[in-house]
């Protein structure tokens, strides 16, 4: 039993964090049908830039503020300077622009940071919690308690503000949300920096567990994105659902049969699923006009 | 001129013809084994585009059966006993049996559920090859022996050049004409409408397994060519980041365009190699041409500068 609630802890914790990438895909490809793989770079952007400042002595939540800042202005800058000019064009090729936005963060990371590991103090001090047997870290607890907070403000948003309508309007659909005078490109600008927001902030939180360095993005990217589809593209419920399961299972996968093998549980449950469910676990079945 | 353009059969000429011409240019051995990963990896994007392309199905995981090829070359010789040749004969019939049995139920997704199903097929393929280390030599890897085909023993960058060079030309004789068949239009309507083209009584699900076998076989020859050619194997080849990698070559060349294929290996393979001069700013130059490129040839390099061409040229 204690074993049991062990995983679950480790299973939630990281699926918090793949749960808030997933929401971060699922709002971009609201807006504009692409997939941004450059998701994982906002997350591993609040992560670095925190660790830099708090460094340089600036006070911890200051440095988290301005991770978040500079990530959402990465976010808006690869909106105005690579999605905007390149309007019109496939998906396919908006997906290669930001694989290579992607690329190039990374590098910019290498070059600005450096390539090692670093680590965040936790936020909150004391040892881990025993419960049930199982031991849980304080920050395991801000993580969750975080990405609930961001969910909930997110879900807020989406309901209670006019701009956040706007948004839910253009995601179904585009060119009626024109029609009753929505911005589309200002919509697309705003996916974008929420995304990076949510991203930066899931980094945060998260370092003190998993430490951070300029490669962590790719991985990231991976899960949210297996973890969005899971739920059911274009769902934030279903992602945020999705990145826990892909949490869990990976957590029960590596306690229960491989740790080698922890990934592949994840996504042999993910095939299965969209096997039985073409359409995610929360997706609507869409209709094909010929 | 215009005809000429149009019928697919000039690429192949084309290609032939680059093939037959570079080694007069280029000046070393150093740039003769670029040219030969330009052909190797051009062999596995001709084989996703005709996928992607022509087809209009995603896979992200294409480096799955190019690791399959690879490691059949690598682990049949060192631990059965079996013959390179034999193994390179193997490796693409096992990725293309392994399409097969899997292709059906994988392609019934769309979209970008069926880029994710692709993605973790690739996944577990590169994870297998990770942890069976008995076999594979783990996260480090396993040398190859070099291939012995009629008692030649290829080696060196310029055999390997001609080998791949003249497989390449082969393999895109056999894509335009798969291209310019029946199957070819099958694929087309596919990739315009599933609907329309069920309607009209094509077999969607047996044409996109058909070119799913294709393209992995493609893939399988391409990396066994690579392990062969390098002596040596690891996970990497079968990684997430060389599916990426190869997506976007067919992206950056052209979908649907099979010389595209080949111009956006060049491009993605010569260009690190020009960018190591700038040691630490390599991957910031290479992110960035990627998104200019993107931007003002949307359609990839190729189509897109075909299609200025053709405006210039006199309709005749």
């Amino acid at each position: 039993m204690a074993e049991f609630l062990q995983f679950v802890f480790s299973g939630l914790t990281v699926g918090a964090i793949y749960a808030l990438v997933a929401v971060g895909f699922t709002l971009i490809y609201n807006a504009s049908d692409v997939i941004n793989f450059a998701q994982g770079e906002f997350v591993m952007l609040g992560g670095m830039i925190t660790v830099f400042a708090a460094a340089a002595g600036v006070p911890l939540p200051l440095a988290a503020l301005l991770a978040v800042v500079v990530a959402v202005a990465v976010g808006l800058l690869l909106h105005r300077l690579a999605i905007e000019p390149a309007r019109g064009a496939s998906a396919v090729t908006l997906i290669i622009i930001t694989i290579g936005a992607s690329i190039l963060l990374r590098g910019l990371a290498a070059v600005v940071f450096d390539k090692n590991f670093h680590s965040l103090p936790p936020f909150i001090g004391g040892g881990p919690w025993q419960i049930g047997g199982a031991a849980l870290l304080p920050q395991s607890v801000v993580v969750l308690i975080g990405t609930g907070i961001i969910v909930v403000l997110l879900w807020l948003f989406m309901e209670r503000t006019l701009i956040g309508k706007a948004m839910v309007a253009a995601a179904a659909n585009r060119i009626a949300a024109r029609l009753v005078g929505i911005n589309i490109s200002s919509v697309l600008a705003l996916s974008f920096g929420l995304s990076a927001a949510i991203g930066a902030v899931g980094g945060i939180l998260v370092t003190p567990i998993t430490l951070t360095n300029y490669d962590v993005g790719t991985l990231l990217a991976l899960k949210g994105f297996a973890a969005a589809m899971l739920g059911g593209m274009g769902n934030p419920l279903g992602a945020v659902v999705g990145g826990l399961i892909v949490g869990l299972l990976e957590a029960f996968g590596a306690g229960y049969i491989s740790s080698q093998y922890k990934d592949a549980i994840a996504f042999l449950v993910i095939l299965g699923v969209l096997f039985a469910m073409p359409q995610g676990l929360f997706g609507r079945a869409g209709v094909e006009r010929v | 001129m215009r005809r000429l353009l149009k019928s697919g059969h000039s690429v192949v000429i084309l290609t032939a013809l680059l093939v037959a011409i570079i080694p007069f240019l280029v000046p070393s051995t150093f740039h003769l084994r670029i040219a030969a990963l330009v052909f190797i990896f051009a062999l596995a994007v001709v084989g996703l585009n005709l996928l992607m392309g022509f087809a209009g199905q995603v896979s992200l995981g294409h480096a799955g059966f190019f690791g399959i090829g690879a490691y059949a070359v690598a682990v049949g010789p060192a631990h059965f006993g079996i013959p390179s040749w034999a193994a390179l004969l193997i490796g693409p019939l096992a990725a293309g049996g392994l399409a097969f049995l899997i292709g059906r139920p994988i392609l019934k997704l769309r979209g970008h559920y069926l880029a994710v199903a692709t993605l973790g097929m690739g996944l577990l393929i590169a994870m297998v090859f990770t942890n069976e280390a008995r076999f594979t030599g783990g996260p480090d890897g396993m040398p190859v022996q070099r291939l012995e085909l009629f008692g030649w023993r290829v080696r060196g960058s310029q055999s390997w050049y001609w080998l791949s060079g003249v497989t390449l030309v082969i393999a895109s004789w056999i894509a335009v004409n798969i291209i310019n068949s029946p199957t070819g239009r099958a694929l087309r309507a596919i990739h315009d409408s599933e609907v329309a083209s069920r309607v009209l009584g094509i077999d969607v699900a047996r044409y996109k397994l058909i070119v799913f076998v294709i393209s992995a076989v493609y893939a399988a020859v391409a990396g066994a060519y690579l392990a062969l050619f390098d002596a040596l194997v690891t996970p990497a080849t079968a990684g997430f980041l060389r599916s990426i990698e190869f997506v976007t070559m067919a992206v950056l060349g052209g979908l649907g365009s099979i010389l595209g294929s080949l111009v956006g290996a060049a491009v993605l393979v010569v260009l690190p190699q020009l960018l190591t001069v700038f040691h630490d700013y390599e991957h910031i130059a290479l992110g960035l041409i990627m998104i200019v490129f993107m931007i003002f040839l949307p359609a990839g390099i190729v189509p897109s500068l075909a299609r200025l061409i053709m405006r210039r040229l006199p309709s005749s």
